[in-house]
């Protein structure tokens, strides 16, 4: 029995999505305690009575995360709950030290939001509205190493090793309503609204949201039901998908897998299923017909939490301005095709480009520099252009001066690659290197009269009308300059020289 | 001078009269010479003790000022978490355990220069009314070594009653601070809830729980609760205002014109004749100094029990979960082969005892699904209409009374096996933790059918413990009068007295 | 008479991860009919329109700056450890996956 392909599936069946992301807020403390959260501590050096379980121990909430998840929900158009209370969700499990984790249950601080996405088709630009159900806060777990299994992985371990340093580390649990009506497009929709939302909450600068470090989880549910019903079908949770590729991958994925089951009168098993990266497919985990009873209660240790409308209001008022909003107010203040605006987000430049046309850059040259000459050397760096040492300033400084003609392009080449190697900002450099244009006619005019002496034949040939021969003569007045030229200038001089000018 | 109270101790220590090592020294030989027979210590640190008091003896000549009973000894109920010493709840869950942290409540006392003397014994994790829960064996009530000296706070209670600690540390969810008071003839006082920091304070149900002082007299007890009590930023349950004067409430203790409410709900029906006896006549008493006596109804009372006996285990089927085997405490059954969930089922069934299981098993069905608004959500709605009816009551009288427990000191072994006898034993002290208001058991005499203490139950508005102490403190000079000596001097004399 | 039987005091006593022995399942599932009654009395009071409380005092808002403090060093942390390796808590094979 083969797989139904994508387009017989959607032909007959009608995917409802449920998302929900998990992010890590990046607060210096902890969520219920004062412990550090700084990534690749030895193990077991940030842990404390409270958040090691010790008997007696007793959590109090940071106030950052508390202030970080109203903003995320602003950010969400969440209406903010005036009380709210921390509950229990009461499991066990060895990477939870105290066999309960503090959440929120019937209370969550955030609730009934949105989120716009955009997604490209044949038919031109679609947008769909995922509705947000509630945001709220709780803590991670700690980490296990199992030993002994064949991949390290915990079927067949002897036995685990655990570290509790990202035990209480503080996140923000954001679950959409059912998504229907997205058809074809279910994975699409999907990648665009964790990409959506992981743009809001790097503008918020609440969290590094890197789905590779897993400070942005997401945790995928499909449904299917016949194109026209009202009936739900059964979902299944897809966990493990670490990248906006791979939310695409396992929706597009599980919807197959569905419909081959329900194709052949099969049931759908609601369960938990774990995406596998190296096939695309998912694997099966635990039935969650078999869930345990959190036996959720109000935690009796924490109080209610109450932000004033003031509050909430002053907090709004700090929101900075929607991603998407910003990149079309962008795209027509600087006449920029659509191409050209999907590179520039590809290549996550965005934000260093807008800092370098708001100290003074032209837009399109500010462009052509970042994602042209200092992207090539960041790519064979290997490394992020976000991460070289050249800043939006040294570019517009750059721009200023080829604009003012004291440096051609080929000129400010090597400019971009001192700054990058460190010597300084574009004028040291420019110093250092005793880089200058010649511009002065005379010395142009020794340097060219001497080429074309050593070269009489070829200048010659240009005399008698033959262009392209010039070419030559351009490079060899380029190099007794010592490329520091002006080649337009040059080839103007010359032609004219000759009597082609 | 093991005989003095904390005050007189504290007094002398003062005046130089004596050395906080000569009292500390005093108290370990004491316990050496009766605790074979009262049971009332887990672990007595006697290096750790010493070493404190010899501490506070230099601080003293070095002339820092120090807090009023600094160099008293204490006794701490084992429910509280001391660094380096072991601490264990009373559980063989946590035999051996030694915290690598101290409670506040200790860091306070230590602060105070109090020297801790060891961790006394208690009902497995504050669950029981008798100290036969222990999972180290009961304590025995110092008048009369075959019947238990109450509970939770059994081992705190009966070394203060036995002269082995003039002061002592014990913790009140369902009255066992003020039960054990009561059935070992000396003073207990709950704070209100909040007043004093839960943290380091091993859990039971943390709603319920606080912390709070024993003592022989009501001075002693409130200079104990003056040091333990105040704001704590590590419990977020702990309230931010300054602690009420208990001191100077001691010291001056007059009721002229306050109004003193007899609870109906509470005495009567269910009251031993000797216990109903000792609590009228302490009215009669409080009426001749001036106080007016009326009459309050809190019909939610009759409800109070019920709901306990829900919120309490719901709320430690919680807390308790994180005895698992996996990061401390006791680990069994680790075999060739075993997981880890077998070893956690194995080690929680060795390591609990059978009121510890009951009240887990009985939390987790009125939590789970389907039965949460009938029982637990019922309990809490409970809750709302006896904080209403204290209310009220509180419209009428400045404090409200009872007699702190139905019954004098049982037989060790006699409501054992009868879990809903000894429940109803708290029936009187269980609605001031639901309230989180505040209440002070202090001895009212002896009933005369078995010569045992009574005591009488003082209860205030939250925040207002010094109410307890004014009240206490008039009631006990009057009592102290017509009796001619302190009631703990009828108390049969232990071994090496 | 309200009362839990056998099984259902095992089921509960799995969701405890207690392994009770079966002397035990029967003696809690007698005992259990009679405190259930007691504590069901709570439902006879006419409890519409009553708020639960679960909070004696109203505390709001009480929350902790966003501040580091000194951790436990890692010998403190495991010094209660039944089992541990290179700094890590050591624990038998676990079955179950985590949420």
């Amino acid at each position: 029995m083969t797989l139904p392909t994508y387009d017989e599936v959607i032909a007959k069946w009608d995917p409802v999505l449920g998302l929900e992301v998990h992010v890590e807020l990046n607060t210096k403390s902890k969520m219920f305690c004062s412990c550090a959260t700084e990534f690749g501590a030895e193990p077991n050096t940030q842990t404390c009575p409270v958040c090691l379980a010790l008997p007696g121990a007793l959590p109090v909430v940071n106030e950052k995360a508390i202030e970080s998840t109203i903003l995320i929900g602003l950010a969400l158009n969440c209406k903010i709950a005036p009380y709210s209370r921390f509950a229990r969700k009461n499991y066990f499990y060895p990477d939870m030290p105290k066999n309960f984790q503090i959440s929120q249950y019937d209370e969550p601080i955030c609730f009934d939001g949105y989120v716009d996405v955009e997604i490209d088709t044949e038919e031109g630009p679609k947008q769909f509205r995922i509705e947000i159900e509630r945001v709220h806060m709780e803590e991670d777990t700690g980490k296990s190493l199992h030993v002994g299994g064949a991949t390290g992985r915990i079927h067949g371990a002897d036995y685990s090793l655990l570290d509790y340093n990202r035990a209480g580390i503080p996140l923000v649990e954001i679950v959409t309503k059912i998504v229907p009506g997205t058809g074809k497009y279910a994975p699409e929709v999907a990648k665009a609204y964790v990409a959506e939302l992981r743009d809001i909450l790097r503008g918020l600068k609440v969290s590094d949201v890197k789905m590779e470090q897993g400070s942005l989880r997401c945790d995928a549910n499909v449904s299917l039901k016949p194109i026209g019903s009202d009936v739900l079908g059964t979902r299944s949770e897809t966990k493990n998908v670490n990248s906006l590729r791979s939310v695409e991958r396992a929706i597009r994925g599980e919807m197959i897998r569905h419909a081959e089951l329900l194709n052949d009168g099969k049931k759908v098993k609601q369960e938990t299923r774990h995406f596998q990266e190296d096939t695309g497919l998912t694997r099966s985990g635990r039935s969650k017909e078999q869930a345990e009873d959190y036996r959720y209660f109000p935690d009796p240790d924490l109080v209610p939490v109450t932000p004033s409308s003031a509050w909430i209001e002053e907090l709004r008022a700090t929101l900075p301005e929607r991603p998407s909003l910003r990149r079309k107010r962008l795209k027509e203040e600087w006449n920029v095709p659509d191409k050209e605006m999907q590179a520039m987000i590809n290549a996550d430049v965005l934000d260093i480009v807008e800092a370098t046309v708001l100290l003074g850059a032209d837009p399109t040259k500010a462009r052509s520099w970042w994602l042209g000459e200092i992207s090539r050397i960041a790519n064979d760096q290997n490394i992020a252009v976000a991460d070289l040492s050249i800043t939006p300033a040294d570019v517009a400084e750059l721009v200023a001066l080829v604009a003012a003609g004291e440096l051609t392009d080929k000129l400010a080449r090597q400019v971009v690659e001192g700054v990058i190697a460190g010597e300084g900002k574009p004028s040291e450099v420019v110093a250092k290197r005793g880089i200058k244009v010649v511009n002065d006619d005379g010395a142009l005019m020794a340097a060219i009269e001497k080429v074309c002496t050593e070269q009489a034949e070829t200048a010659e040939k240009v005399r008698g009308g033959h262009l392209p021969a010039a070419g030559a003569l351009i490079g060899a007045v380029m190099k007794e300059t010592k490329g520091q030229a002006d080649a337009a200038k040059v080839r103007e001089l010359l032609l004219k020289h000759l009597g082609q000018g | 001078m093991i005989q003095l109270t904390a005050a007189q101790m504290a007094d002398a220590l003062a005046k130089d009269e004596t050395t906080s090592v000569e009292l500390t020294q005093a108290h370990l030989d004491r316990i050496a010479a009766v605790d074979g027979q009262v049971k009332a210590f887990l672990h007595v640190d006697s290096e750790g003790a010493l070493a404190q008091a010899r501490d506070v003896d230099t601080r003293r000549k070095s002339g820092e000022k120090l807090s009023a009973i600094a160099g008293v000894p204490l006794a701490l109920k084992d429910v509280l978490a001391q660094k380096g010493v072991p601490t264990t709840a009373g559980s063989k869950i946590l035999q051996g355990w030694r915290p690598p942290y101290d409670s506040t409540v200790v860091s306070k006392l230590k602060d105070a220069g109090v020297v801790i003397m060891g961790k006394t014994n208690m009902d497995e994790f504050a669950m029981g009314s008798s100290t036969e829960n222990s999972g180290y064996g009961p304590t025995f009530n110092p008048w009369d070594l075959t019947r238990t000296p109450g509970g939770s706070s059994g081992g705190s209670a009966a070394a203060v009653s036995a002269f082995e600690a003039p002061l002592a540390v014990g913790s009140d969810t369902g009255g066992s601070i003020r039960q054990p008071a009561a059935l070992t003839g000396i003073v207990g006082v709950r704070p209100t809830y909040g007043a004093v920091s839960r943290f380091g304070l091993i859990a039971y149900s943390s709603s319920l729980d606080q912390a709070g002082p024993f003592g022989r007299t009501v001075l002693d007890t409130a200079l104990l609760h003056e040091v333990m009590a105040g704001h704590d930023p590590k419990d977020a349950t702990s309230i931010n205002a300054p602690v009420p004067a208990v001191v100077s409430a001691a010291k001056s203790g007059d009721v002229k014109g306050m109004k003193i409410g007899v609870i109906k709900q509470l005495q009567g029906e269910g009251y031993q004749k000797g216990v109903q006896a000792r609590f009228d006549e302490s009215l009669k008493v409080l009426a001749s100094l001036g106080a007016e006596i009326v009459e309050v109804d809190c019909p939610s009372f009759e409800y109070a029990l019920a709901a306990y006996y829900l919120i309490a285990p719901s709320e430690c089927s919680s807390n308790l979960a994180r005895f698992d085997a996996m990061r401390y405490g006791l680990r069994t059954g680790d075999v060739e082969g075993a997981s880890a969930e077998a070893v956690m089922s194995a080690t929680r069934d060795a390591g609990f005892g059978r009121e510890v299981k009951r009240r887990i098993i009985l939390g987790t069905y009125a939590l789970s699904s389907g039965y949460y608004d009938a029982y637990y959500g019922s309990a809490q709605k409970i809750r709302t209409l006896i904080i209403q009816d204290y209310a009220k009551a509180f419209g009428k009288a400045d404090v409200l009374v009872s007699p702190t427990a139905p019954t004098t000191a049982y037989k060790i072994g006699e409501k054992v096996d009868d879990p809903m006898a000894m429940y109803l034993g708290d029936v009187a002290t269980i609605p001031v933790n639901l309230a989180g208001i505040c209440g002070m058991s202090l001895p009212a005499g002896l009933a005369e059918e078995d010569n045992l203490p009574v005591g009488f139950q003082i209860m205030a508005p939250a925040m207002q413990d010094q109410r307890l102490y004014q009240v206490g403190a008039s009631l006990e000079a009057a009592l102290l009068s017509q009796w001619g000596a302190p009631i703990l001097s009828k108390a049969p004399a232990l071994g090496g007295k | 008479m309200s009362s839990l039987s056998r099984d259902d005091v095992a089921k509960l006593a799995g969701l405890a991860r207690i392994e009770m022995t079966e002397s035990e399942l029967v003696e809690l599932s007698s005992q259990f009919g009679m405190i259930l009654d007691a504590v069901a009395r709570v439902q006879e009071m006419d409890l519409s329109g009553v708020k639960a409380t679960s909070h004696p005092q109203p505390l709001e808002n009480i929350a902790r700056p966003d501040v580091v403090l000194p951790s436990l060093s890692p010998d403190e942390a495991l010094s209660g450890a039944p089992a541990q390796e290179e700094s890590r808590f050591r624990v038998p094979q676990i079955l179950g996956e985590a949420e």
